[in-house]
This record gives structure tokens, C-alpha cells and sequence, in this order.
């Protein structure tokens, strides 16, 4: 850095140095971050270099997973992967939004600050502990009462048919739905809370009722963001890991029913590293890694963006 | 008339459904706690806080191991990521119009969302498989790495809170820019440094993902950084999916010393960042 103020004072010297020092310490510190991202690729990579020799992008469109044969793909993995979270967010899309909305412009003022605290200590719960839980009391639950009644009165659809096994892609969203919902639903209000006032006193004073100021001219506004918050709760919801391979139920198919078992990226990677004694099979979990990172890498990056692109004014909050 | 009534009929019902919407939200937080305590606070008792695991079958046996454990994976973390994120938090905060201020609190942010099951993988492909042996301190890598993206960004946010007025000041009276940043600047956040700080261990405290191929986890009373180690996150997985039911009981225990913690911890940070913004202003 050229300093501009470059009166050479010998009184000042120790104190240029101090500056000097400090500033290289910080720079060492800020610049440890990208490096730190880059080197995780790198790794990762490394890693994977004897899977991805030997399968290319092959890996992602094959089914065979046979550590015995060699054979690796990713394909069911990515097909758990995807559908959990979809159904999770479909399920705890409509719930965060309609607390950080309750939260931002009907609720009582007094009962905003208590509600968004007691919601995000949700956030604070160790993924372990949704997992015991999950296995222990929402699978029976679940088991008993609601897959039962969604095979009755869904069962002409291909997704609720079948056994009704405890550990099952259904079981895992609903629990990836419950885990991601305090960080969508922090983000939103957020969001929301960056809305000017004037939006909502123009709607209200044009007549609107508090329901069409909402939808009319304060939604519209925070769109992008709220969007953000939600590709935010998605890239949670794909690296979730401990809970989701508690009650998955670990297996290698692609299976239409929802009651069925299934396996994510994750949830592969928690479960097979330490009993992989090939190589292969280590580069093909590397590999699952590498992949996991890059989409989630690409997905919070323009979630960010959408965010920051609301809540312009400090250059974006963290979440 | 009739239509306005309708109008504000329908804006009464969307209200009542989101009010809904919280009761449904803040429920699984009342039954996960609900459950923990009525499950696990039985095992508690002075026997589960000073005993190490008794061999599989056999009732009783304790979680010293593992509390111990967890201490030393996370302070050791603590000592490799406080330093590196609350440094490139002040970078960022001090030099905000510097390209890398932009690049660093981008990838904090890109970061902060990173699975941590990803970051064991790098660990152990970094450290354990380089050291051909599983290790508390590769452990505490990847928790460190974890801490990073968070502390960076809160150290951030909270010396941004600082008034500029009070940078001015200090330079005025002669300090040097460093002696500014540290005695007048960082000194009058402090409080909120912590906070964010204390909110990263309360969540890496509670990682299990990156644990499971580093630290590996044990059955015995260590101190060796270089060995595997047990942890509380790795207890409540290895016995909960355990085929025993005195296991189960101790998984149940043991995740409400654990939740106790984490909440503990993160309760504390939030309400002393609560009360700092009030006094603000």
C-alpha cells in the first residue's frame, strides 16, 4: 500500500511500522478466507482424481454402486438428494414465510423480538439431536398416524404406495423441513424488515386492507430477497447430513414411493468413509464431496447476491 | 360496502393462517426439548458426569470421555479460528473499499453455508491421510474451518456498529491507525466480538459431521491431540443408532448435556448482543 501521507517525521516512524505490521497481520488473516476456498477445491479434487479418471461425468447418470466390483455412480445419491429437499422446502416454505411475515407486520410488537428468538434457538439445536430424535420419536409418530393416512387418501398416486417403512425419504424432508425453516425464516424477516415503511404506508393509505398492503407493496419489493432466503434454506437443506442419515434408511435405489428408503450425497459420505478400504471407493466419496461442494458453493453464492441486492445498504448481513 | 367487509374479512383469515404458521413453527422446538428432558434427565446423575463408558450391555457408565473430549476439539479450534476470523473481520471492516474486503466477505458468506460433512472430507484427506491416523487435532481443523466464515462476518458487523465520530476522534488526538483500531475501536465492540464468537463455538460444539472421519471418536479417557478422541456429538450418534437399549438411554442423556450447552451458549450471546444494540441506540 503506497502511503499517501509520506512526511517523513522520525517521531512518526514506530508508528508507521505499528500500522504497517498491523495491516500484513489483518491482510494475512482476510486473505486466509479465499485461499481457505480455494485449497478445499484443490483437496477435494486431489481426492477425487482417481474416481473422476475413471468415471468422468458418467458418475452422475449411473445407478451401480458395487465397492466389491469397482462400480461407482452418484445418480441415487443425487436423486435422495434433490427430492428431500424440494420436499422439504415445500414444507417449510409456506411456514417460514408465514412466521416472518407474522413477525414483521402483524404481530403484536411486544411478541415479535421473544417468537424470533425461541424460533432461532431451533437453528441452534445440533444436527445429532434432530437425528435421535427423528429415529425415536417422529419416525413412530410418522409411521403410525400420517403415512397411513396419506397412503388412504393418496395411495392412487405412485408416491404413497408401498410398505410403510420407518426410515424413509418422507421421514428425512420432514425433518430437513423442521431444520431448515429457522434459517429461511431469519433471512426473510430480515428481508422484510429492510422494506421501507413508506411502502406500506402508501398501500394503507390508498385504502388497501393490511393483507393487500402486504401482497401489493411490501412482497413485491423484498421478492428477490425472500427468494434468496429460500435458495439459502435449499443449500442447507442438500448438505444436511447427521439427521438425514438417521432416518433416510441408506440405500442405494431410486425408488418412486416416498415411504421407501433412500440415501443422499451426505449421508453416503457420513456412512461409507471410515469402512472404505478401496481407494476407488474413498475417490468416489471424495468425488460425492467435491460435487456437493461446488452445487452448494454455486447455490449460496447466488443466493447472496439476490439477498445483498435488498438489503443493499451495509453490503449484506449475515445469516 | 359489501366488498370492502369481504376485503377485510379475507385480510382477518391470511393473518389468522400465519399466525398458525407460528404455533406450527414453534412446536417441534417445545417437543424436541419435551422429549430430551423427559428422556434423558433420569440418566443424569453424578456417576454419567465422572465415569467413562462401561463395555456394551452392561447399565451404567459415564460420558467424562467425551466432555473432555469436546473441550479440548474445540478449544484447540478456538486457538486456530478466533484468531484468523476476527482478524479478517477487522480487515474487512477496517479497510471496507479494499478488493479483498469484497472477496473475503463474499466467501465468508459463501462459506458460512459450506456442509460441514464436506469440510471433514478435506480434513481428512489434508491431515488423516497424510498422517495415515485418525486425530483429535484434524478434528479441530475442520471445526476451526467451520468457525471462520461466522466470526469473520459477526466481528464485521459489529465494529461497523462502532460510530465513526469515535474513529475521528482518537486519530485526531495523535493515535496511530493501529493503536485506533485496537485500543478505541475493537476495545468498544469487544462485548460483540465475543458474542459472535461465543456463537460459533455453541455451534461447532455441536457438529458431528466433521468429526467422524478426523477425530473418530473413543471409548477411552485421552488427552493426546494426536489420537482419536470422543466427543458429545459423536456419542449421541454412535449410541442412538446402537442396537441397545441402555445405549439409547445414555444417547438420550447425552444429547441434553449437549443441547444444554449449545443453548446455554447461544442464549447467552444472543440476549448480550440484545442488550448491546439497545444501549446503541
Amino acid at each position: 500500500m503506497t502511503a499517501p501521507d509520506a512526511t517523513p517525521i522520525r517521531a512518526l516512524g514506530g508508528a508507521r511500522f505499528g500500522d504497517r505490521l498491523f495491516k500484513a497481520l489483518l491482510t494475512v488473516a482476510a486473505l486466509a478466507v479465499p485461499v481457505l476456498l480455494g485449497f478445499l477445491i484443490w483437496e477435494l479434487w486431489v481426492g477425487s482424481r482417481l474416481a473422476i479418471d475413471a468415471f468422468g461425468f458418467g458418475f452422475f447418470t449411473s445407478s451401480d454402486w458395487d465397492p466389491v466390483e469397482g462400480l461407482f455412480g452418484a445418480l441415487p445419491l443425487i436423486f435422495g438428494t434433490v427430492v428431500s429437499s424440494a420436499l422439504a422446502l415445500l414444507i417449510a416454505v409456506p411456514l417460514s414465510l408465514g412466521v416472518a411475515i407474522f413477525l414483521t407486520e402483524f404481530a403484536p410488537m411486544r411478541i415479535r423480538g421473544p417468537i424470533a428468538f425461541v424460533i432461532e434457538l431451533l437453528a441452534a439445536i445440533p444436527s445429532v439431536v434432530y437425528g435421535l430424535w427423528g429415529i425415536f420419536v417422529l419416525i413412530p409418530f410418522l409411521r403410525a398416524t400420517i403415512f397411513p393416512f396419506l397412503r388412504d387418501a393418496l395411495g392412487f398416486l405412485p408416491f404413497f404406495q408401498g410398505p410403510i417403512y420407518g426410515p424413509s425419504m418422507l421421514s428425512a424432508a420432514v425433518i430437513l423441513a423442521i431444520m431448515v425453516m429457522p434459517y429461511i425464516m431469519s433471512v426473510s424477516r430480515e428481508v422484510l424488515l429492510a422494506v421501507p415503511n413508506t411502502q406500506r404506508e402508501a398501500a394503507l393509505a390508498l385504502g388497501a386492507t393490511r393483507w393487500e398492503a402486504l401482497t401489493g407493496a411490501v412482497l413485491p419489493y423484498a421478492r428477490s430477497g425472500i427468494i434468496g432466503a429460500v435458495i439459502l434454506g435449499l443449500g442447507r437443506a442438500l448438505g444436511e447430513t447427521m439427521a438425514v442419515t438417521m432416518v433416510i434408511g441408506n440405500r442405494h435405489e431410486i425408488a418412486a414411493s416416498l415411504f421407501a428408503p433412500g440415501y443422499t450425497m451426505a449421508a453416503a459420505i457420513a456412512n461409507e468413509f471410515t469402512e472404505a478400504v478401496e481407494n476407488l471407493h474413498l475417490a468416489a466419496l471424495s468425488y460425492v464431496a467435491l460435487t456437493l461442494f461446488v452445487v452448494t458453493v454455486l447455490i449460496n453464492a447466488g443466493a447472496r447476491l439476490l439477498i445483498w441486492r435488498v438489503a443493499r445498504g451495509g453490503g449484506g448481513r449475515g445469516a | 360496502m359489501n366488498r370492502s367487509a369481504a376485503r377485510r374479512l379475507r385480510s382477518r383469515f391470511m393473518v389468522g393462517l400465519m399466525g398458525l404458521a407460528v404455533v406450527l413453527a414453534v412446536l417441534p422446538l417445545l417437543l424436541i426439548l419435551g422429549t430430551l428432558i423427559a428422556k434423558g434427565a433420569g440418566s443424569l446423575n453424578l456417576a454419567f458426569f465422572t465415569n467413562v463408558p462401561v463395555p456394551a450391555g452392561e447399565t451404567g457408565g459415564g460420558v467424562l470421555h467425551a466432555i473432555i473430549g469436546t473441550l479440548m476439539i474445540v478449544g484447540v479450534a478456538c486457538l486456530i479460528g478466533l484468531p484468523l476470523g476476527i482478524g479478517a473481520g477487522i480487515y474487512c471492516a477496517e479497510y471496507p473499499a479494499s478488493r479483498l474486503t469484497f472477496a473475503t466477505r463474499f466467501v465468508s458468506d459463501v462459506l458460512n453455508g459450506t456442509p460441514s460433512i464436506v469440510v471433514g472430507v478435506f480434513a481428512w484427506t489434508w491431515i488423516v491421510a497424510s498422517q495415515k491416523h485418525f486425530s483429535a487435532f484434524a478434528g479441530s481443523v475442520a471445526l476451526a474451518i467451520l468457525m471462520v466464515p461466522m466470526v469473520t462476518r459477526t466481528t464485521e458487523e459489529m465494529i461497523k456498529l462502532v460510530p465513526h465520530s469515535l474513529r475521528e476522534a482518537a486519530l485526531a488526538l495523535g493515535y496511530s491507525r493501529w493503536r485506533t483500531s485496537l485500543s478505541v475501536v475493537v476495545r468498544t465492540t469487544l462485548p460483540g466480538i465475543v458474542t459472535g464468537s461465543l456463537l460459533a463455538v455453541a455451534r461447532v460444539a455441536g457438529e458431528t459431521a466433521p468429526l467422524l472421519f478426523t477425530a473418530l471418536g473413543s471409548q477411552y479417557l485421552s488427552f493426546n491431540l494426536d489420537q482419536p478422541m470422543a466427543a458429545l456429538p459423536l456419542v449421541v450418534f454412535n449410541y442412538a443408532i446402537g442396537p441397545y437399549e441402555e445405549w439409547h438411554q445414555l444417547a438420550w442423556a447425552t444429547a441434553l448435556v449437549l443441547i444444554l450447552v449449545v443453548l446455554v451458549l447461544s442464549a447467552a450471546a444472543r440476549l448480550a448482543t440484545r442488550r448491546k444494540f439497545t444501549q446503541n441506540g
